[in-house]
């Protein structure tokens, strides 16, 4: 783990640290918090190595790796023994309480802490002896000296010019430490800083002084870190980049944004990537090439994408909860319309502005029932990066085959935290565009956009397309359109868009809408989505291994439900436990309306931070053990 | 009949409406017609034209619905100068919610359906569209068909975003400012014994909007700011300002996206016969790699 205040590098190093890992052939999962501000509050990342893949957290660090005095006292306890902590010597000196950005909450936090420890560590280099009790190793390693060595050796005269590379210095210290090959780390220092040859040699020099001294003077540390040389291709990814992958594959050339916490870094990946090949013997054309728009608001955004949805364009846009609040209404427009437009909804910290750089997973319901009246609307949720691939490509598919708007829920942890993963395969998505017209079908005929049929679909003419015409409206309407307030038609026409979501439900495979991992005949039944995925596998892999079987039941695709599937499933498991990252357990409450199954457990965490196996695994062992009480909060995380 | 005279077919039209009385007008007219939501008329009209910028589009509005609840996207649209047509009926109500008063209804105002005089300001539409970047802006009159249609073309034709302001009487709601008021039926000239109407037109005064070099972009959006000032006792109908130098949206893209116009977002092919897709991520999938 490493940590610094915002604006000093934390990022760069993170992507340093996970990249040179991978290099090697190592495995890397690796999470980010930050807060809601650009400059001078804490963050850290938390990367996890392994030579096997690795998709959750966990609590310990085996390497705390501090920028600064702050990043010691905030993760101190998270240190386990036999560890590391590597910080500056300059840090040793300073008194924890002086430290200014403390917030309220945390000094009482930490005060109760210190109390129970029965310990008064005025300094931080008093709290580092105090862990040191428990094994913990200290790297003290004076960065200044080192900085002045280095603006002698570069003839720089501004120190202050210098510090922005305490990180690498830190990185440097870290992989001396750990004994690992430093080609891999330089390797991943020229790929990160790219086009600046300046700034790559000054932080090659501040990666080997580091380093050496790392090497020189530290030489007792338990974890060593070998590279594992492989042939497999492997990419390392953010869910975000996922995202956006899946959607350029599966032929979106729209995308519209507004800026929003962590929905943001989703277009700005593909305004990069706005223009590339397309497989020319499939086609005459040139290039092919998706707009990317910023909008003055997300009303703009989603409407606009529905605009460009109209035309027989694949269209989206991203956001997260305060944005998808304002979308509300053109949401309901576009089911109104069975306009094919796919919103990526980034779930955060909630309500209101709520927790803008934290975890959340509590829009489960809003998605649900998002905007007045009844219409259809598909759900997705990804558990992990490589399901956002996978899940951002088809929900055009659905979008398109049963013509009403696509809500792919995307949990931040997935967003912002990347994963190292064997090569995607662009092979296995696929493109059906549902019933769209041409021209040619419609000519000489008088065209009914929503004309009555047995599963709810109309054939879709783009408009524009020349001989012939349409209309559409927010107002309810008759075949062709118009508005029309006759009880007849509107009937049939809530009744034909409400069926499209029966046909979908028929249509769609159960394999496609949940994962089931384990025997069906365990002692025990996980239930849950999106990004608690990693930690449950885990905690249940550890537990399956200590004799306790337990089948896991992840739903991908909440709505339509697979409720027959879901009860039979629900129906045999003897303990029924839903895990979900929110308050009130939305999707066991949606699947008590739905099969009249109710959960005899649950395991819930809303405190902003993703969860980490060790407490799910802590959780889990107490159910199957018979000592868990009918809830449990989950609490880790800094 | 603006539509006809431009000889423009109706599937190459689409006519984006947003909700009041005006609403309903693309159910009368014979091109593809998309009634949206309640001041986001153009959001939608803007996607259709991002997407297919082949295609001809109009966004037609209410004062109430363009200038109140739809102002930041009025404002936001002419920053982007996309090549389009936005005509807004001025009626001073909400005629379709029973008459309450609308964003350019002036203080003090009492129209029959408010039960007190309107204690909002109006706001300046023309002034505004000016501030905003619109590069074509007119107003004209409901009942004077020609000039109306004559304006309405000169929008579509306009390389750029174009605005009209429709003076638009509303017989059932507002009984102040009404067709005989327009008229001027209630000031007689002495010398001729007739009407002395409110509205006069700009190019017969003299009056020239359009912008032919860069350097007179500013003049001619002070003289036309100032025209716009003008209200009550004379009113200005015709073309306040055009400036067709201004780099349109598609253009603005087109510097990076060069094959923007040539094959749009809705013209291109995505996939082949079977279905697979034909987008290849391969670079980008490469500059993630790690291994291997």
């Amino acid at each position: 783990m490493a940590g610094g205040a915002q604006g000093s590098g934390v990022d760069s190093a993170a992507n340093i640290f996970a990249r040179a890992c991978c290099y090697g052939g190592l495995h890397v999962y690796g999470k980010r918090e930050y807060h809601s501000n650009i400059k001078g509050l804490h963050s850290y990342f938390h990367v996890r190595v392994s030579s096997k893949e690795v998709g959750a957290d966990v609590d310990r660090v085996d390497l705390l790796c501090a920028f600064d005095a702050e990043s010691v006292v905030r993760h101190i306890w998270e240190a386990t023994p036999g560890g590391g902590i590597i910080c500056d010597t300059e840090v040793l000196g300073v008194k924890i309480f002086d430290i200014p950005t403390w917030p309220g909450p945390f000094v009482e936090e930490f005060t109760k802490t210190l109390d129970e420890k029965s310990i008064r560590p005025e300094t931080v280099g008093d709290l580092l002896n105090e862990v040191k009790k428990n094994n913990v190793r200290i790297y003290a390693v004076p960065y200044m000296t080192l900085l002045r060595e280095i603006a002698e050796e570069i003839g720089e005269e501004k120190l202050s010019k210098l510090t922005r590379m305490i990180n690498v210095l830190a990185l440097g210290a870290s992989f001396g430490l750990v004994d690992y090959d430093k080609k891999y780390v330089e390797k991943a220092i020229r790929m990160i800083f790219g086009e600046k040859p300046k700034i790559i040699s000054m932080n090659m020099l501040a990666l080997s002084k580091a380093y050496d001294y790392a090497q020189r003077k530290f030489g007792d540390f338990g974890f060593k870190l070998k590279p594992v040389p492989t042939d497999e291709e492997r990419i390392f990814l953010t869910g975000v980049e996922a995202v956006a992958l899946g959607k350029l594959a599966a032929g979106c050339r729209v995308q519209t944004y507004y800026p929003i916490t962590p929905a943001a870094d989703e277009s700005e990946y593909l305004e990069e990537n706005e223009l590339f090949e397309i497989e020319q013997s499939a086609v005459k054309q040139a290039g092919g090439h998706i707009v990317v728009m910023q909008t003055e608001d997300e009303i703009a955004a989603v409407n606009i994408a529905s605009g460009a949805a109209l035309t027989g364009t694949r269209a989206s846009t991203s956001t997260s909860g305060p944005g998808f609040s304002l979308m509300v209404e053109g949401l309901g427009w576009a089911g109104n319309n069975e306009v094919p437009v796919v919103v990526s909804y980034y779930q955060r910290g909630a309500p209101s502005t709520g927790l803008p750089t934290r975890h959340g997973q509590s829009d489960l319901r809003f998605a649900l029932h998002a905007s007045h009246g009844e219409f259809p609307r598909i759900i997705l949720c990804s558990g992990d990066i490589e399901e956002c691939f996978y899940d951002a490509a088809q929900a055009f598919n659905y979008a398109e085959r049963y013509q009403t708007p696509v809500v792919h829920l995307i949990d931040k942890a997935l967003a912002n935290s990347n994963k190292s993963y064997r090569m995607f395969n662009p092979g296995l998505v696929k493109i059906e565009r549902g019933q769209l017209l041409t021209g040619a079908d419609v000519k000489d005929k008088e065209y009914k956009r929503f004309e009555f049929t047995e599963s709810g679909v109309s054939p879709r003419l783009p408009i524009g397309t020349p001989g012939a015409i349409f209309w559409n409206t927010g107002d309810e309407h008759d075949e062709f359109g118009h508005i029309a307030e006759e009880p007849m038609t509107r009937t049939r026409m809530v009744e034909k868009r409400m069926i499209k979501l029966e046909t979908a439900n028929k249509e769609i495979p159960v394999q496609e809408r949940v994962n089931f991992f384990g025997d069906a005949d365990s002692s025990a039944t996980i239930v849950s989505w999106g990004s608690p995925k990693g930690a449950v596998l885990e905690a249940t892999e550890r537990l399956r291994q200590e004799g306790y079987e337990m089948s896991f039941l992840q739903v991908r695709v909440p709505h339509p439900l697979p409720k027959e599937y879901i009860a039979e499933v629900l129906g045999k498991a003897k303990k029924k436990i839903a895990v979900e990252g929110n308050y009130s357990a939305q999707l066991a409450g949606i699947i008590r309306e739905e099969t009249g199954i109710v959960m005899d457990y649950f395991v819930l965490k809303w405190n902003g931070r993703p969860m980490s196996s060790d407490e799910v695994y802590d959780a889990l062992k107490l159910i199957v053990q018979e000592k868990a009480p009918k809830r449990q909060v989950l609490t880790h995380g800094t | 009949m603006a539509l006809v005279d431009l000889q423009l077919p109706g599937s190459k039209v689409v006519i984006f409406s947003g909700i009041g009385c005006s609403g309903k007008l693309p159910h009368f007219v014979n091109a593809y017609g998309i009634h949206t939501l309640h001041g986001r008329t153009l959001p939608f009209a803007i996607g259709t034209k991002l997407a297919n910028p082949e295609l001809e589009v109009i966004a037609v509005g209410g004062d109430g619905d363009g200038l109140g609840i739809g102002v930041g996207h009025f404002v936001n649209t002419g920053r982007r100068n996309v090549d389009m047509t936005y005509l807004i009926h001025d009626n001073g109500v909400y005629g379709l919610t029973k008459g309450q008063a609308s964003p350019t209804l002036r203080l003090g105002l009492r129209t029959k359906s408010l039960p007190r005089p309107n204690i909002n300001e109006g706001v300046n539409p023309i002034a505004l569209a000016l501030a905003a970047g619109y590069t074509f802006i007119a107003r004209s009159y409901a009942y004077d068909v020609r000039h109306l249609k004559e304006a309405i073309k000169r929008a579509i034709q306009h390389r750029g975003m174009s605005l009209v302001i429709i003076q638009q009487p509303c017989p059932t709601y507002n009984n102040i400012n009404t067709k005989e008021w327009y008229g001027g039926e209630d000031r007689i000239d002495p010398a001729t014994g007739k009407p002395s109407p409110r509205l006069y037109k700009l190019e017969e005064a003299g009056y020239d909007g359009i912008v032919r070099k860069p350097e007179e972009a500013s003049s001619k959006a002070i003289a036309a700011l100032t025209k716009a000032q003008e209200w009550g006792e004379k009113i200005p109908i015709g073309i306040f300002y055009q400036n067709e130098l201004v780099s349109t949206y598609q253009e603005r893209i087109s510097q990076q996206i060069p094959t923007y116009i040539e094959n749009p977002p809705a013209k291109q092919v995505i996939c082949d016969a079977k279905g697979n897709p034909i987008t290849s991520i391969a670079k980008m999938l490469e500059e993630l790699k790690v291994t291997g």
